[in-house]
């Protein structure tokens, strides 16, 4: 029986992993993911779930760590913030370049200096290109729900590929909200037990991890490519099969009042409860707004986006992260490559807001939106700006 | 001991699994001492294995896809992890098999790593791993730089030795500091077995790993591995070298038991230094008076050894 309760995220993370059984855990604390392991090793700690859990003395061994127990075919879990992920850099390609089901979960934090330890996008958007499948969740019910999602998505036949799911460092992993949990047995009849294509054994001897030459590299390059723009059908069916179960829908891009809106705003993680106060802010006040939440960010939802973007005038992208000296910010890049060759594509304003847990507040939205308007008049050549800069 | 050695066609049908678990066709130098350390390695271990490898020259050689020279399952992940790596393989295995979801049966993890690999930029992971209680051999085959990348200079390079990155030249003789010794680093460890080895003495080595994997937790061993590219010598002379450098007392060979030291490689009175350096072009500008040094040092090194030979009790003597 789902049963309801007033839970910390970062907790109901943790209680979500227990759920899926992983058998080996690896993880190195760093705010504000930390609570995460931390109750996991409870979990563990009381004989909740058998699993094996790695109080490794770095992120790069908790990967490392996970890669490994993940080639013996254990279901395995990490979590971690910030720099964590990047001392995790190393590893991150060559477990999805070896196609092993790690989950991990990123309490995301800005990226040192000045060290800081709240919330922003640049942790992971610095490992974007590292072939994992990404997700961001935008409040407590969908981090649990994305995390037994996640389980079933990575490990599946046709996937076999890394999953990271993002949680707003503090805005989300220290807030205390109201969550359903499903029980044990409809979590056992929605997962699978995870069925290894290809382990380390010596009943079934095989090298994994080989020297790749010129010859083979660029195919592998492509089959990986393939691999993770293919597990959006596969995904898309996770999150169907969710909805039957659970009753709670999940899509690529979810589109709040958008419809003949003329302006939209787009946001990723926590920050799209805010925008959608905002909304209907701007609704009662008569402007045509709506608001565009991008859950799926790899593989990068393309047709979804042309499809949600349609008749709208003005679509502002807000970015919590700096591409420093580039052409946008990379959620606002990624969103005027897609719609590049689109024949009546919206104006893409693009913002950077929220850096290094700088609040983010309704009032934010509605003068972004106004900037929209703005720039539907005056049609500015597109960019990006930081907003919110205080002194400029 | 050494008779046995030079009697090895005579004694080995019988000493040595004829199974190769590290087979021919692989890439490596002619008289490569870590390939053959690493076949030796493999028939002492058995097919239960479970092999983690470090970036370097032996990943290199043996796994060019589409081929590989392993017969034991094998996985190589990156440079610095071949202990993290192992770590993750060893509690995969443990759980699966706790679970039932793999055979019940004792299958032993072994990490390896050139010394680059494990003395610096892999140290901190094969520390964590040997803090942590694994269940897990770690064999560093040891030869003295990173050879993979073209010699360069490792924590493990000796003294005086000429490498591409801390060259001998006009104004310098090598490297200025001394070799770092990671098999005492891991004794610091409380590491219940630990060893040094080479493949000049291959029955010594094989028995070490034999032990090593009884161990039920960690276990270290050091295989001084010569390699004739980067050493700068022909390639027949590989087991020379090695047999050298524990003659003359540079390498010594011993284990560390539950904390208490035993040579394993006696050598009545060690060979002058001279007698190795001289087969190695990594020691050809060295002058008498930096041969003069490395001698002291070796000397003292050595008494050092005897010293916790003779005086260091195994753990359970301490009891009370
Ligand atoms: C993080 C990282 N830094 C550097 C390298 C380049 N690299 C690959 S192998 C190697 C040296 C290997 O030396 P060692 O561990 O002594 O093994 P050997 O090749 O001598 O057997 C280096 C520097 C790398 N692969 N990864
Ligand atoms: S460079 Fe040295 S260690 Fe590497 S394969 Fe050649 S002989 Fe062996
Ligand atoms: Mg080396």
């Amino acid at each position: 029986m789902t049963k309801r309760a007033g839970m910390e995220i970062a907790f109901a993370a943790a209680e979500a992993v227990a759920l899926c059984k992983p058998d080996v855990v690896a993880a190195y604390p760093i705010t504000p993911n930390t609570h995460i392991p931390e109750h996991l090793s409870d979990i563990v700690a009381d004989g909740r779930i058998d699993a094996e859990f790695i109080c490794v003395e770095s992120e790069h061994s908790a990967l490392s760590a996970c890669c490994g127990a993940s080639a013996t075919g254990a279901r395995t879990f990490t979590a971690t913030s910030s720099q964590g992920l990047l001392f995790m850099g190393e590893v991150m390609p060559i477990v999805s370049a070896m196609r092993l089901p790690v989950v991990m979960a990123i309490g995301n934090r800005a990226l040192s200096a000045p060290i800081n330890i709240w919330n922003d996008h640049s942790d992971i958007m610095s490992q974007r290109d590292m072939g994992w499948i990404s997700i961001f969740a935008s409040n407590g019910q969908e981090v649990v729900d994305m995390a037994i999602q996640a389980f079933k998505i990575a490990e599946h036949r046709e996937v076999l590929l890394p999953l990271n799911i993002n949680l707003d460092g503090f805005q989300l992993t220290h807030m205390v909200e109201p969550i359903l949990f499903p029980d044990q047995a409809e979590v056992d009849r929605f997962l699978p037990e995870y069925k290894p294509y290809a382990t380390l054994h010596p009943d079934k001897v095989l090298s994994m991890g080989t020297l790749g030459m010129p010859e083979i590299f660029t195919e592998a390059m492509k089959a990986k490519d393939v691999a993770l723009i293919n597990s959006k059908k596969i995904i898309l069916q996770v999150w169907k099969e969710w909805e039957e179960q659970f009753g709670r829908m999940y899509e690529p891009i979810e589109a709040y009042k958008t419809e003949g809106a003329d302006m939209l705003l787009l946001t990723m993680g926590s920050m799209g409860d805010t925008a959608e106060v905002a909304i209907d802010e701007l609704r009662k006040r008569k402007v045509s707004a709506g608001l565009l939440r991008l859950k799926l960010w790899r593989p990068f939802p393309i047709e979804e986006l042309r499809n949600a973007v349609k008749g709208a005038k003005v679509l502002a992208v807000m970015d919590r992260a700096v591409s420093f000296g580039g052409s946008a910010a990379p959620v606002g890049a990624e969103i005027r490559a897609a719609l590049y060759g689109e024949p009546d594509r919206p104006l893409i304003i693009n913002e950077i807001i929220g850096l290094g847990g700088r609040d983010v507040t309704v009032g934010d939205f509605i003068q972004i939106v106004e900037k929209a308007a703005q720039a539907e008049k005056e049609k500015p050549e597109e960019a990006y700006e930081i907003y919110g800069v205080r002194g400029s | 001991m050494s008779i046995i050695v030079e009697n090895f066609d005579l004694y080995a049908p019988r000493l040595v699994d004829k199974e190769e678990y590290f087979s021919a066709g692989h890439r490596a130098c002619q008289g490569c001492g870590e390939a053959l350390a690493i076949r030796l390695m493999c028939k002492a271990l058995g097919k239960d294995t479970v092999i983690v490898n470090a970036t370097g020259c032996m990943e290199v050689v043996s796994s060019l896809y589409p081929t590989t020279a392993w017969k034991l399952p094998w996985l190589h992940v990156a440079f610095p992890n071949a202990a993290s790596v192992g770590s993750g393989v060893e509690a995969g295995l443990k759980v699966l098999r706790r679970k039932g979801r793999i055979a019940d049966r004792d299958i032993k993890t072994v990490s390896i790593g050139g010394d680059g690999g494990t003395v610096d930029i892999g140290l901190q992971a094969l520390s964590g791993a040997m803090e942590r209680g694994h269940d897990l051999l770690y064999v560093c085959f040891d030869n003295e730089a990173y050879m993979n990348t073209g010699i360069q200079r490792s924590g493990a390079t000796p003294f005086g030795a000429s490498t591409t990155t801390e060259p001998a030249g006009s104004a310098s003789f090598g490297k200025k500091a001394w070799k770092k010794n990671v098999a005492e680093i891991m004794v610091a460890h409380n590491v219940p077995y630990v060893a040094t080895a080479c493949h000049s003495y291959p029955l010594d080595f094989m028995n070490k790993v034999k032990k090593a994997v009884k161990v039920k937790g960690p276990s270290y061993i050091h295989c001084l591995s010569v390699c004739p590219t980067g050493w700068r010598l022909p390639p027949e002379q590989c087991i020379k070298a090695g047999r050298m450098a524990v003659q003359t007392g540079i390498f010594p060979l011993y284990e560390v038991e539950d904390g208490k030291y035993r040579m394993t490689i006696e050598t009545r009175e060690l060979r002058p230094v001279e007698e190795y350096l001289k087969l190695q072009g990594r020691f050809r500008h060295l002058s008498e008076d930096e041969k003069k040094v490395i001698q002291e040092r070796v000397n003292q090194e050595y008494k050092k050894l005897m010293n916790k030979v003779e005086c260091l009790p195994s753990w359970s003597d301490l009891k009370e």
